[in-house]
């Protein structure tokens, strides 16, 4: 693997070259920085998504809406009894008056919420699993008789459109790595033509000589590959630097939402592996270039 | 004796245009030495072209070291080019290499080791009398220099087939005799030489030589039969 990046000096003589000389690291550099941001990106809100959406697909709210606050708290009290007895759930956790009012502080105000508006018991539920909408429905049953006006509501339904959105951006992500791997081919296309222009008539006795389209091309691979791989690398350390800056930022954010837009090991695994990516498509496009073009001469 | 080379009814048209070689019928033999003569025009370096494979004729067959040339896979073409060494009329060095890269280029080309093609090729620079320019590039070195570095590339590879169009049209009388007895000596060892002159004067130093001439793109003689070249006049009876 090594042997083919090692460029004998005859050969590097044969078409000549010096290293960041031409516009092409440059470019790859530039497109290999939008990429590793483009994965980045993607890969966060996959992340994030997949965090959310396990959290949350597995819980469920249960309010039980009664004025009297007396009936209401016999309500809850019997309610989070039964539920404990069902098999689908985990655990159940009723929510204490003050926890309630301080969730709905935000926009009600503290002043004494609860003699003002009947807030209605809220019990947290974990459930073993993301139950279907059957479960949900004999869950409701299996209330009706204790506390006729509970409420079960899945947690996923709240987040539900916000995973769409985040679904939206990380296929605009992926799309984008996309048009930017179409786009480094296009580069590579361009800069491989060039340097078949700039170098016909080596090409030409090359040719003359015996030389074989394989030879010719691979000529061009490497340096094409290895310009690939150095403008990769600049772009990998420019894009990493950026989603570095970014996640410290977001860490100093301290919230719980955008604490899970992090980037796991394996995603640092796929961001280092773009440059190397690049490279094989850099090599494999001016390969197909160079080839083709070659074709056309006898 | 066996042949190396034959034409049979080629024609070569470029483009829409009319035929620039026609009805070429000729067939040429391993070891021997012919001289392809003819105006300027004529279609010399267009015949070359289709001996050393750098185009296809419009129509009729090429048979190439005994196989078909005109159908033969693209693929298959660089084994048989190999087997030919060409000395061309602009040289067609490259510009970036120095006269000992630009010798070895066809060693290098058929795979030959690096450290097997150093003696061979300071050898050769010696055998062209350019020992001493080695690392010098092509556009350092004279018309002449340039010309002796084109046919020690051409010869290096020990060729079956020599084809040199004007091999000896930028060098003073007396290389050019030196580079003909080189094409001579090479001939000797068995390689067949086609060399493209419109010197009537080389063609009397080679006096086994046959000669093709050329006139406005058909053999002079169209039976293909070959003659050999005046003899010198102290020669004639």
């Amino acid at each position: 693997m090594l042997k083919f990046f090692v460029i004998p000096g005859h050969d590097r003589r044969l078409i000549p070259e010096g290293r960041l000389s031409g516009p092409m690291p440059w470019v790859i550099a530039i497109m290999i920085f939008l990429t590793v941001l483009a994965t980045a990106a993607g890969l966060a809100m996959t992340h994030a998504m997949g965090d959310v959406s396990d959290e949350l697909s597995s819980r469920a709210t249960v309010q039980i809406v009664e004025a009297n606050p007396g009936i209401r708290g016999r309500q809850a009290a019997a309610a989070a009894k039964q539920l404990r007895t069902l098999p689908i759930i985990e655990e159940v956790r009723l929510l204490p008056s003050d926890e309630i009012e301080a969730l709905i502080e935000p926009w009600l105000g503290g002043q004494d919420l609860a003699d003002d508006i009947p807030l209605p018991a809220l019990i947290d539920l974990k459930l073993v699993r993301v139950a279907t909408e059957a479960e949900y429905q004999s869950l409701r049953s299996a209330l009706r008789s204790i506390a006729p006006s509970a409420r079960v509501e899945p947690s996923s339904g709240y987040i539900a459109p916000v995973i769409s959105l985040v679904r939206s951006f990380q296929w605009i992500a992926f799309g984008l790595v996309g048009l930017l791997a179409l786009a480094t081919g296009a580069a590579v296309i361009i800069s491989a033509r060039s340097a078949l222009n700039t170098h016909t008539e080596t090409i030409a006795v090359v040719h003359l000589l015996g030389g074989t389209d394989a030879q010719i091309s691979r000529l061009f691979q490497r340096r094409i590959a290895l310009d690939a791989l150095l403008g990769g690398l600049l772009g990998l350390a420019g894009g990493s630097g950026i989603i570095w800056l970014i996640s410290t930022q977001l860490t100093a954010l301290d919230s719980g939402l955008v604490q899970s837009v992090g980037l796991n090991w394996w995603s640092w695994l796929i961001i280092a592996a773009i440059p190397i990516l690049g490279m094989f498509l850099a090599m494999v496009t001016a390969k197909l270039t160079v080839i083709g073009a070659l074709k056309k001469i006898l | 004796m066996d042949e190396i080379v034959r034409f049979e009814n080629v024609g070569l048209r470029y483009g829409a245009g009319t035929e620039t070689l026609a009805d070429l019928n000729f067939t040429l033999y391993p070891g021997s030495f012919y001289f392809l003569t003819g105006a300027s025009g004529a279609g010399k370096t267009s015949l070359l072209k289709l001996l050393y494979l750098s185009q296809r004729p419009s129509r009729g067959v090429i048979r190439l070291f005994g196989e078909d040339a005109v159908t033969m896979p693209r693929e298959r073409l660089p084994g048989f080019r190999r087997r030919i060494g060409v000395v061309f009329q602009d040289f067609r060095l490259v510009p970036h290499l120095s006269a000992f890269d630009n010798i070895a280029l066809p060693l290098r080309v058929a795979g030959v080791r690096e450290k097997d093609l150093e003696t061979p090729v300071a050898e050769m620079l010696d055998w062209v009398g350019l020992g001493d320019r080695a690392s010098a590039r092509p556009a350092t070195l004279s018309g002449g220099e340039q010309q002796r570095v084109a046919i020690a590339r051409a010869v290096i590879g020990r060729p079956e087939i020599l084809v040199a169009d004007e091999p000896t049209g930028n060098v003073d009388p007396d290389m050019a005799i030196r580079l003909l007895q080189l094409f001579e000596a090479l001939n000797t060892l068995g390689t067949t030489i086609v060399v493209a002159t419109h010197d009537i004067h080389l063609l009397s130093k080679i006096p086994g030589a046959q000669m093709m001439r050329l006139e406005k793109g058909m053999l002079a003689d169209p039976t293909g039969s070959l003659r050999h070249p005046p003899l010198p006049k102290d020669q004639q009876q």
